[in-house]
């Protein structure tokens, strides 16, 4: 693969969350490791799916490498540039490049603006447009997610959910990025409104020439978005492939077990089907096990699981995974 | 399976609440029955009725703003509608059990959760304090929690998400109730969750041959884990039937667009969704007309003049829309 297609890079990415306890008299609690060391890149113009149960980390990384979270460790690549090393005005700059869209479109829109001013608000942070122009562009905006232009008058209160996304997506989109975060955005969705906005997702896609970081916990829908899924699991990527390769012949344990536990809407394939029941739960990312951090759940694991950490090796064919045990 | 009398029957259930802005058909005229023993999957997305039947079922909708009407809600052979709060209390917990999507706020938060159990077993089973107690613990044992006669002295909180959808389980089986309602009971939960407490489900109805009643948006879950399936939309019941029946030859359009517009896991190559355009209807002020069509790609002339009436297009599957499709599934095999 030539340098050049690849639009991000992340490097030994980690982000921990400090805790202290008390108010008065701060002692130092350990940290929360939410992510925990990882390296993947985004090849230009595809959508690099990222999935993981709730606590993987998988938010927070998406958030990272925006440096929404300034990143404990690490360096995030962007076109070429180093982000971790500009200062807030080139970092500002560059922000037009990549943009967010996030889970709850009711609690991302501000309830005081109405849907013109939320979209025109992006346009002029950074001086892309004012006046007539903006009116133009707002409502350019609002065609290109698929609502009509008289919505530019109304509140948030008034749009159903799958409006609200769709206006998400428009204020992510009124700067012209060139890759977006996509952050569980069909998440608190209804399932017939979930396959409007994919939709609209992979048209926009197509249109703009789009790169995607799509963080789902929905592996039903990450499979049918992405070109290649990453597999997070407390605060690790374990796995990470092309789509057809880590569904067809996933590798490591828990993306097995996961696949398995997903039920799938039809009655003769549930009947035959095989579930990988994991015991127990997550353990705590402030204290996570040593050596691989699946051992304590994993069904194969050895004694000396708990001793090595696995490294996160390609296994042929642009095929990466981190066990022991492949 | 046809020879038993049904459990439950519910005939034309009407659940309405009165608000300023007019009255809210939540539940407008639904009529099922469940089989002893039978698994019934209620389907549907947000404000289709699925989780206000279920509470109108077990009389916990509050009235004023809320009115539940219905020909009868007939369990074991008995009409719930006339039985008052204190007669109520004794088939709550006892004989039907219901498990909330969010065991958080299900549980009370400063009662121990061996408290919690135990106040039902005393309650409905007349057990003393130490025979509640032996009980309790028991039952954490048969829903999978760890030394539980440790856990039994602790609150809530110290349960993870997963553990205390258990505790709900336990509190839920206690006194070994006929029908165990789910209302959404794994959708707070992450996948491999959610699979150890489908697989508990699974395993309790094997043991105790309860009959279980399971909300859902998820049309998965309910591939696997039920043996009939009741499709609600706008608070009407549009289609049922048996779980193949539902998947395979579907007979209102809502459930084929539903089934369309899922992604599956196990996806072939890439192709682009079929979504079902527009949203669902307000439930102030409804037509009498089919609710789903606005959004039908399947409506016909007589859809807009004549409400479906429901129907048997085959047997034991009803149906409520005019277009037949039973025989699309025919043509096809």
């Amino acid at each position: 693969m030539k340098e050049n297609d690849l639009l991000l890079q992340v490097e030994g990415l980690k982000v921990y969350f400090s805790l202290t306890e008390g108010l008065l008299f701060q002692r130092g609690g350990g940290a929360v490791k939410a992510v925990d060391g990882l390296d993947f890149s985004v090849r230009k113009g595809e959508t690099l799916g990222l999935v993981g149960e709730s606590g993987c980390g998988k938010s927070t990384t998406g958030q990272a490498i925006l440096l929404l979270y300034p990143p404990t460790a690490g360096r995030v690549i962007f076109d070429g540039v180093n982000l971790c090393s500009l200062d807030a005005r080139s970092l500002r700059r560059m922000r037009r490049q990549f943009q967010i869209v996030f889970q709850d479109p009711y609690a991302s829109l501000n309830p005081r603006m109405t849907v013109g001013d939320i979209l025109s608000e992006p346009l002029e942070v950074h001086g892309l447009a004012r006046g007539k122009e903006c009116t133009d562009r707002v409502r350019e905006l609002l065609s290109l997610v698929g609502m009509p232009s008289h919505f530019a008058q109304r509140y948030p209160h008034e749009l159903s959910g799958g409006q609200r996304q769709r206006i998400g997506v428009a204020r992510a989109l009124a700067v012209e990025p060139v890759f977006m975060v996509c952050d569980e955005p069909v998440s608190s969705l209804d399932v017939s409104i979930q396959s409007q906005i994919i939709n609209l997702f992979e048209d926009l896609q197509e249109r703009l020439g789009l790169t995607y970081l799509f963080i789902s916990h929905d592996l039903s829908v990450v499979r049918h978005i992405s070109d290649r899924v990453a597999v997070m699991y407390l605060g690790k990527i374990v796995e990470l492939a092309n789509r057809n390769d880590l569904y067809y012949y996933p590798l490591h344990p828990y993306t097995k077990a996961l696949l398995s536990a997903v039920p799938i809407a039809d009655p003769d394939v549930e009947a035959k089907r095989e579930r990988i029941i994991l015991k127990g739960e997550v353990p705590s990312p402030v204290n996570p096990p040593s050596g691989c951090h699946f051992r304590t759940r994993c069904p194969i694991a050895e004694p000396w699981c708990s001793e090595v950490e696995p490294e996160f090796r390609d296994i042929g064919e642009e095929h990466w995974a981190a066990c022991h045990k492949i | 399976m046809a020879s038993k009398a049904p459990l439950l029957q519910v005939r034309n259930l009407r659940t309405h609440f009165h608000t300023r802005d007019g009255v809210v058909k939540a539940v407008d005229g639904v009529s099922f029955d469940l089989r002893e023993g039978e698994a019934l999957g209620i389907v549907g997305e947000s404000g289709c009725g699925k989780s206000v039947s279920a509470l109108s079922i077990m009389k916990l909708i509050p009235s004023p703003p809320g009115q539940v009407t219905a020909e009868g809600i007939v369990f074991e052979g008995q009409n719930l509608l006339p039985l008052n709060e204190n007669q109520m209390r004794k088939v709550r917990g006892a004989k039907i059990a219901m498990v909330f999507q969010d065991p958080m706020t299900s549980l009370n938060p400063v009662l121990t959760v061996g408290w919690q159990i135990c106040e039902s077993l005393k309650l409905h089973l007349g057990m003393t304090q130490v025979q509640a107690r032996a009980r309790a613990i028991e039952l954490l044992r048969v829903v999978g929690i760890p030394s539980p006669q440790d856990r039994i002295e602790d609150y809530p909180h110290q349960f993870s998400g997963g553990m205390r959808q258990r505790v709900m389980i336990a509190m839920a089986i206690a006194c070994n109730p006929r029908l165990l309602i789910a209302d959404e009971a794994t959708t707070a939960l992450d996948v491999t969750i959610q699979a150890q407490i489908i697989d508990l489900v699974k395993r309790l109805r094997g043991e105790t041959g309860a009959s279980v009643m399971w909300i859902t948006h998820d049309l998965g879950i309910v591939a696997g884990l039920c043996d009939r399936v009741n499709v609600m939309y706008a608070g009407r019941l549009v289609e049922s039937a048996p779980v193949r029946n539902i998947y395979y030859r579907p007979s209102h359009a809502y459930t084929l667009g539903l089934l369309q517009a899922v992604p599956r896991l196990d996806e072939g190559p890439k192709k682009r969704l079929l979504p079902i355009e527009g949203a669902p209807p307000d439930l102030i002020d409804m037509s009498s007309l089919c609710p789903f069509l606005p959004r039908c790609h399947l409506a016909q002339e007589i859809c807009h003049h004549e409400p479906p009436r429901v129907r048997e297009v085959e047997p034991h599957h009803t149906a409520a829309c005019w277009t037949d499709m039973q025989r699309l599934w025919t043509e096809k095999s």
